[in-house]
């Protein structure tokens, strides 16, 4: 019998476990399936990672190595190579999984902490129409080939989705020797972050279209062609508007998918709008013991806040097991205005502070992040100079201002006046 | 020479080896593609028709009814996934229940068993998922939803185990008859026939030109699809259609025998009958037709679209017949649907016509029918320790979408008719068929790939001929290197 089950060795699960770890619990596993520890931050050769937690730059494997010999330091046990097939929630919990070197094994654990992350949207999705040739890629898949793999998937490339991956792969192609002949976002802004817009569009003359998408792929065999069109404020495109690249390669950034089938499987309450399971601010799903955290819960920009997140969610998963009481009580969340989704979606009273993220739906300029009780009392409210659904916002609620709320919280974006 | 040539390695040309296999013939099928059932087998409804829909006395209604009942044998007996879950055909309106009652008719003329119309209640009750609209259906209970592509692999390997000759990446390029038979010239050699079987889908029509002018014309028309994820299987538990009309079955909305829910297709004609594009129109008729059966669908769950070229023709039926100039030249053409449904019965009447011919011949006493077919996540937890145990390839999963192992990837690289390339693995393994689409395993796989064969992973292709995936190694010549 375990403490707590950790599924996924990304850097979720990794800052999860090293902080149960440190918060006393000695009976850890991780189920990892690839065959090391690090998760998609192995392939992300890049820097820019690290930032806020080790006030230093990183690159992907060097971020995820901080945590590996962290670990190491550690009695936490990793089995790698492993895939779990399900997880049946009870007391205790059990998680079946499979490997060559164990076979296929239940074990049983007071806790779980789900870090599965997440996968990348594909062409299905968005149901791009055209020829269904080679040389289509998702960002990731073909990140992993460059950096992993050791192979190029092109060399005139077109990248639709302006999400960070997107753009990192635009510069890792160009620096590879092929030729990036546009980046074609759906939304009149770009989904990633400014920084990336910058390096790695902009320092390399990749011109940025908004408010175009794909409209036409060629090619029987290898893609050929890629049809951009201009699409109108219903994201539908305008005929008449058509540019055609030649090109062999097409790479979709179109946004990442929360990988919760065993969440799903084993009952565990969704939130429809971020793709993950409703979590308190402790990121304690609605069973108790299963907590979740990163981007299999909502899907992040930094690692940096991915570690924060996961340290919470590794705590509380210690606290759970060393017996801590929660209080039933708890303030439901609610989005206002220009909020798409909340992260928690339910805040306990007790706590000391409640860290709250979220995105908003559009672009805001001189704004404030306004946040409501269910009487309409003003609880808090925070200025920012510009908001933008690519970057995640955090707020912080202290004990003293939810001790006031009555009845539940609705947090909501307002434009300020300007002058 | 051989006794006889198979032209084409689609269901119709599996089906076909298949039952020759059982005689002692000398038998080669010769496939242009560098996979077999790579055509108009690979893309489409994957229905198994009851046969309501010919109309009586066409080798359609036969054969449509007696490859049903066919199919349930062979798919048992090759461990092909196969499922009778039964249909119904929807009717809107009046004029709809009225075709109700003809398809009912024409039914019970073909010897279609079970056959019931069901009214507006009992419509509800049992797919409560339907449109309200829905006045009443016709339900077939042998309709059944299969695998298509494991389907003819499954004919065609077993085929191959008795000892039939199959050569891939070996299109016809000339027929010309020679002495007792025919030569078919391929990139391959030049394979002389007593007898040839021309069972090449939508370019029966160029592949009969190369002996002679035929005289019918293949003419192709696409259908598009959508393909879900396993969240909207259970939205029917049917497959779902609308009433024919002149373009066909209409739109169908169905469970598929992998978990997932297909919608699809239209119809549109095509001139090139190698362009499986979808269009923008084409999916947004299936999503409008598809949603009046099914209004709550959710597109934003589909994972894939794709489309197929029927091979319609000139005539309103098959084309089962040889060449009245040219004795022992057979045409299996114009197979439409039902095609896929009466595959097995048309193997067989192409198999009768060599026996009509060749009336000594007697049935191999060491015809081995059956193949295995290790699908792990199928199995018990037993038998998943007991094959791990054997083989720990087996307990490293590659496809994570649709718990598709090592394993099953390496015995499909050494099986009777190995695959070579990502998407050969993908429709003997069903790895990259689930809901990342082989974002996370097709490097994977290929490694697999490139490792069991001895290929450089760059030489490993997605599909056909001029698929390639990788240019090159990075950093090799300053990252300009290209296959």
């Amino acid at each position: 019998m375990y403490e707590l089950i950790v599924i996924g060795g990304g850097p979720a699960g990794l800052a999860a476990a090293c902080e149960a770890w440190d918060k006393g619990l000695r009976r850890i596993l991780i189920l990892e399936r690839d065959k090391e520890l690090g998760g998609i931050l192995n392939q992300c050769i890049h820097n820019g990672f690290g930032l806020h937690h080790f006030k230093e730059e990183l690159t992907g494997p060097e971020y995820a190595g901080r945590f590996i010999q962290q670990l190491q330091a550690t009695g936490v046990e990793v089995q790698l190579d492993t895939m779990v097939l399900q997880l049946i929630p009870g007391t205790p919990h059990q998680v079946h999984c499979v490997s060559a070197q164990h076979g296929y094994q239940i074990l049983e654990t007071q806790a779980v902490v789900l870090a599965m992350g997440c996968r990348e949207r594909t062409r299905g999705t968005i149901a791009i129409p055209g020829e269904r040739p080679a040389g289509i890629f998702t960002a990731g898949a073909a990140q992993r080939y460059l950096n992993m793999e050791g192979y190029m998937v092109g060399r005139r490339v077109v990248i639709l989705g302006s999400g960070d991956i997107g753009l990192i792969m635009a510069r890792r192609m160009t620096l590879e020797g092929a030729k990036v002949l546009a980046c074609v976002e759906l939304m009149p802004y770009s989904g990633g972050l400014t920084r990336n817009i910058v390096q790695c569009l902009e320092d390399y003359n990749i011109p940025l279209y908004l408010s175009h998408t794909v409209t036409d792929i060629r090619g029987h065999n290898r893609v050929e062609q890629v049809t951009v069109s201009q699409v109108d404020e219903n994201r539908r495109p305008i005929p008449g508007t058509e540019m055609v690249f030649d090109c062999d390669t097409l790479l979709l950034s179109v946004g990442l998918i929360p990988e919760n089938e065993l969440t799903r499987q084993a009952g565990i309450p969704m939130d429809r709008r971020t793709n993950g399971a409703l979590v308190y601010e402790n990121m304690e799903t609605q069973v108790p013991g299963i907590f979740a955290c990163g981007n299999v819960v909502h899907v992040h920009d930094l690692v940096d806040y991915v570690t924060a997140e996961s340290q919470r969610a590794g705590a509380a998963a210690a606290a759970f097991v060393q017996g801590a009481e929660q209080d039933a009580a708890s303030l439901p969340l609610t989005n206002g205005d220009g909020v798409g989704y909340t992260v928690p979606q339910s805040i306990r009273r007790n706590v000391d502070k409640a860290q709250v993220m979220f995105r908003v739906g559009r672009v805001f300029h001189k704004s404030r992040i306004v946040v409501r009780d269910q009487a309409g009392n003003l609880i808090a409210q925070f200025p920012r100079e510009h908001m933008a659904p690519g970057e995640m916002e955090q707020i912080s609620l202290p004990k003293v201002l939810l001790e006031r709320a009555v009845g539940g919280l609705t947090v909501s974006a307002e434009e300020v006046a300007e002058g | 020479m051989y006794d006889v040539i198979v032209l084409g390695c689609g269901v119709v040309g599996a089906a076909t080896a298949y039952q020759l296999a059982r005689y002692p013939l000398k038998v080669a099928v010769l496939e242009a593609q560098n996979d077999v059932a790579n055509g108009t087998t690979k893309a489409n409804s994957a229905i198994i028709h009851a046969g309501y829909d010919p109309e009586p006395g066409t080798l359609m209604a036969k054969l449509n009814v007696e490859g049903n009942r066919m199919a349930g044998e062979i798919c048992q007996k090759l461990q092909v996934p196969f499922a009778r879950v039964g249909s119904l055909v929807l009717a809107f309106d009046e004029a709809d229940l009225a075709t109700l009652r003809t398809l009912y008719d024409r039914g019970v003329a073909n010897g279609v068993p079970g056959l019931e119309l069901w009214d507006q209640s009992q419509v509800r009750q049992r797919e409560p998922n339907l449109s309200q609209e829905v006045k009443g259906a016709l339900y077939a209970p042998t309709a059944g939803i299969v695998d298509p592509w494991q389907y003819a692999l499954a004919m065609a390997e077993v085929a191959v185990t008795n000892g039939v000759e199959l050569h891939r990446s070996a299109p016809v390029t000339a027929i010309t008859p020679v002495e007792g038979g025919y030569a078919v010239t391929t990139p391959k050699g030049v394979f002389e026939g007593r007898y040839v079987f021309n069972a090449t889908g939508v370019f029966a029509d160029q592949v009969h030109g190369l002996l002679e002018t035929p005289d019918y014309r293949i003419t192709p028309n696409r259908g598009e699809y959508y393909l879900m994820d396993k969240s909207q299987h259970e939205q029917v538990s049917r497959v779902i259609f609308q009433c024919p009309n002149e373009n066909g079955k209409g739109v169908l909305v169905s469970p598929t025998i992998h978990g997932n829910l297909i919608v699809g297709p239209n119809a549109q004609p095509v001139e090139d009958r190698h362009d499986l594009g979808n269009t923008a129109q084409g999916l947004d008729f299936v999503r409008e037709h598809a949603t009046r059966s099914v209004p709550g669908l959710n597109f934003r769950e589909n994972i894939r679209n794709f489309s197929g070229i029927r091979a319609n023709s000139t005539r309103h039926d098959f084309i089962l017949e040889e060449s009245p100039n040219h004795p022992g030249f057979f045409d299996l053409a114009g197979i439409k649907s039902p095609g896929l449904a009466s595959a097995a019965a048309i193997g067989k009447w192409a198999c009768e016509q060599i026996l009509e011919k060749e009336t000594q011949l007697e049935p191999k006493q060491d015809f081995v029918d059956q193949r295995t077919h290790v699908v792990f996540h199928t199995l018990s937890r037993e038998e998943k320790n007991a094959l791990i145990a054997q083989d720990p390839r087996y307990g490293r999963v590659i496809c994570r979408c649709e718990t598709v192992t090592e394993g099953e990837i390496v015995a499909a690289l050494h099986s009777p008719i190995p695959p070579h390339t990502i998407n050969g693995v993908k429709r003997r393994c069903n790895a990259g068929m689930g809901r990342c689409q082989g974002g996370f395993c097709g490097p994977r796989v290929q490694d697999i790939i490139a490792r069991e064969l001895g290929l450089n992973p760059c030489e490993v292709l997605m599909d056909q001929e001029g698929t390639y995936v990788l240019t090159g190694e990075t950093k090799a010549q300053g990252g300009k290197a290209h296959v």
